[in-house]
């Protein structure tokens, strides 16, 4: 008799822990495929501003003929960052080619006719949204990244993530905290 | 943060099923006091009539008769660019899996409200009269505290528990009403037989059918305010910016004009209580907001941008926990961006056109410089400047000169590099904006493409 009640016992304990296995296993998956889509929000922005920096380097050419200089350093800063591997280099190329973006908006300060130009205002909307974008859904990236990786080195979790292969993930880090904090183009 | 959200779902639960049992309580015993022998049941069934009644009217669709209701038009995206990619924005900051509709209520009162739940029927509805008070970041505010709300799933809870609220209300009413009008005759008929439990019966109904309205109508609106305060400190962690939703809420509490639309029973859903009496309101425990001073105060108070700040924000202006420890233990510390230093979304006059074009209203300039606006379902095909009363043609798409077919394809084309508007053969108004370069627009009202020549 309490040979059958031990069994019961142990038998009940081994169903909470195999309950609690599952519930664990499942919370990881659902952070991991959180920060897998904040990954790829931020993928869709940055292909965003890739698409829109050739109309406006073409827009901004038509009148300003002069300033080669800051449309190669622009052409050129994108195409670094398309080719960049891995979530630190990329974070690095965009934070390159966020700066010549803000000079060429720089440069197109200086010429009154293009700030009136319908197609540029649209343009510079759709730039400076998009770089919110990229702000905002790397923020959300890092927040899901953050809440990820605390479960997956926290006890009793960390035993659950080890077995089953859930793995550290990078943040997608900001040059400069100032530059973090004004990503914007302003006029 | 999600851990936050369980947290309130659990809570809300408790909430729910709280007020379910007094209205299960509440039928029942009235039920088998005023008619003994079988009346119990009878009671809950009335009970959960009245509750299965009230939430089919909510689950059909309330929303879209909301926005009928409150005269409000979507916009489409080309309308108002920028309104458009702050929605977006914030959906990416708060990782809503759904971008909500956006629709505009021409009131100059500046207000704000979201509505559903599912992504197909959720909407952020904005006034005129907050679009061109309030600054790119003042907007943002507005729109994150919007977007928590959904977030939060604030809209299914507050809708739920409204349901349940009025059910507890009318059931009060009717036991009420049978004790005051039926209670004599029966008292008459069963002389002294009723027993004991009949007694007990009677004062559980009657204390029910007193507490309960007054318990759940508390319960309710210390809910609604603490939803407002999770929605602010939602906005707050969005946008990372706590100063713009603050100023927001200065403006749109200074601004002075009520809401032509709004009633007692919509109030709870705004970003600031529309009513005119509510402003001046101290914490009431039946506000349905907390007041819009405490509320700046607190987001003026955040030392930096997360959850943690607001806690600590909250505990030095009001006292108490309002997140709780457990949730933010995970919460990371994050810092206050810098301003953006750009002005009004739109200047007043911008809004009035955004209005129009979202009511579909044809715009002329007559060549005496006077602007024209010509409501939908306007049939002539001509008008007269009231001004100069030359005669002027109404713009409209024209089907191409060799064509015969019954559907033939329609062309129009532009006069200039501004707004535009046409009429399409079905009668609705096309509107294109000083940005649009396709070759075709498609027509809101029939769907066919229309071919668009750019001027020459």
């Amino acid at each position: 008799m309490p040979l059958a009640i031990v069994a019961l016992i142990l038998g009940g304990l081994v169903v909470v822990v195999l309950l609690w296995v599952a519930g664990a296993y499942n919370g990881l998956i659902r952070l991991r495929n959180q920060v897998e889509n904040a990954w790829a929000q931020i993928d869709v922005q940055l292909k965003r501003r890739y698409d829109l920096i050739p109309n406006l380097v073409e827009t901004v050419k038509g009148y300003a003929k002069h300033e080669r200089e800051t449309f190669e350093r622009v052409t050129q800063a994108r195409n670094m960052a398309m080719n960049a591997k891995g979530v630190a280099e990329r974070a690095q190329a965009e934070n390159v080619l966020t700066g010549a973006l803000k000079s060429l908006f720089a440069v197109a300060e200086a010429y009154p006719e293009l700030k009136a130009n319908q197609n540029f205002l649209a343009l510079q909307e759709e730039l400076t949204s998009t770089e919110n974008k990229i702000a905002f859904s790397r923020q959300f990236y890092n927040d899901s990244t953050m809440s990820y990786n605390t479960q997956t080195e926290t006890f009793p979790t960390n035993f659950i993530a080890n077995t089953f292969g859930f793995t550290r993930r990078e943040f997608f880090e900001a040059k400069a905290e100032t530059e973090r904090a004004a990503p914007k183009v302003s006029f | 943060m999600w851990e936050q959200i369980q947290a309130n779902r659990r809570r809300s639960l408790v909430l729910i099923t709280g007020m379910a049992v007094v209205l299960v309580v509440l039928g029942y015993s009235a039920g088998a006091a005023l008619f003994p022998g079988g009346g119990g049941i009878i009671g809950l069934g009335v009970a959960l009539i009245i509750w299965g009644v009230q939430m089919a009217v909510y689950l059909t669709n309330a929303e879209s008769l909301l926005l009928t209701g409150a005269f409000a038009r979507e916009l489409q995206r080309a309308d108002c660019p920028r309104l458009f990619n702050i929605v977006e924005e914030m959906k990416l900051a708060s990782g809503l899996p759904f971008l909500p509709r956006i629709h505009l209520i021409d009131d100059p009162a500046p207000n704000a409200f979201a509505i559903g739940s599912k992504p197909g029927n959720s909407a952020i509805c904005v006034t005129t009269g907050l679009l061109h008070r309030l600054n790119r970041d003042e907007l943002q505010g507005v729109i994150g505290h919007e977007i928590g709300h959904l977030k939060n799933d604030d809209v299914k809870f507050m809708t739920l528990a409204a349901v349940m609220l009025g059910s507890i209300v009318i059931l009060s009413e009717i036991v009420w009403r049978t004790m005051r009008f039926g209670g004599r005759g029966r008292s008459r008929s069963d002389s002294r037989g009723g027993g004991q439990l009949q007694l007990i019966l009677l004062v559980v109904a009657l204390v029910f059918a007193i507490l309960g309205p007054l318990m759940a109508q508390l319960l309710y609106f210390a809910c609604s305010r603490k939803r407002e305060y999770l929605a602010d400190a939602s906005c707050a962690q969005f946008t990372r910016y706590p100063e713009g939703l603050a100023s927001a809420l200065a403006k749109i509490s200074q601004a002075g004009v009520p809401l032509s639309f709004a009633s007692k029973a919509t109030a709870a859903m705004f970003i600031v209580n529309p009513l005119p009496a509510a402003s001046d309101e101290p914490t009431g425990l039946f506000a349905t907001h907390p007041p819009t001073s405490e509320r700046i105060r607190i987001l003026r108070g955040m030392a930096g941008a997360s959850l943690a700040d607001y806690e600590a924000a909250y505990k030095r202006a009001h006292g108490g926990a309002l997140i709780g420890p457990v949730s933010l233990q995970s919460a990371p510390t994050q810092s206050i961006r810098a301003p953006s230093d750009e002005g009004p979304i739109e200047t007043r006059r911008d809004t009035k056109d955004l209005n129009y074009r979202a009511r579909g209203y044809l715009r002329l300039r007559c060549n005496c410089g006077l602007e024209i606006s010509v409501p939908e379902g306007y049939e002539q095909n001509s008008i007269r400047c009231i001004r100069c009363g030359s005669v002027l043609p109404i713009p409209a798409a024209q089907p191409a000169p060799s064509a015969a077919a019954p559907t033939t394809p329609l062309h129009y084309t532009r006069t200039g590099h501004s707004w535009e508007s046409f009429r399409c053969a079905c009668g609705r108004t096309v509107q294109i904006s000083p940005a649009f370069a396709a070759p075709q627009v498609k027509c809101n009202g029939c769907g066919r493409m229309i071919t668009i020549h750019q001027p020459t």
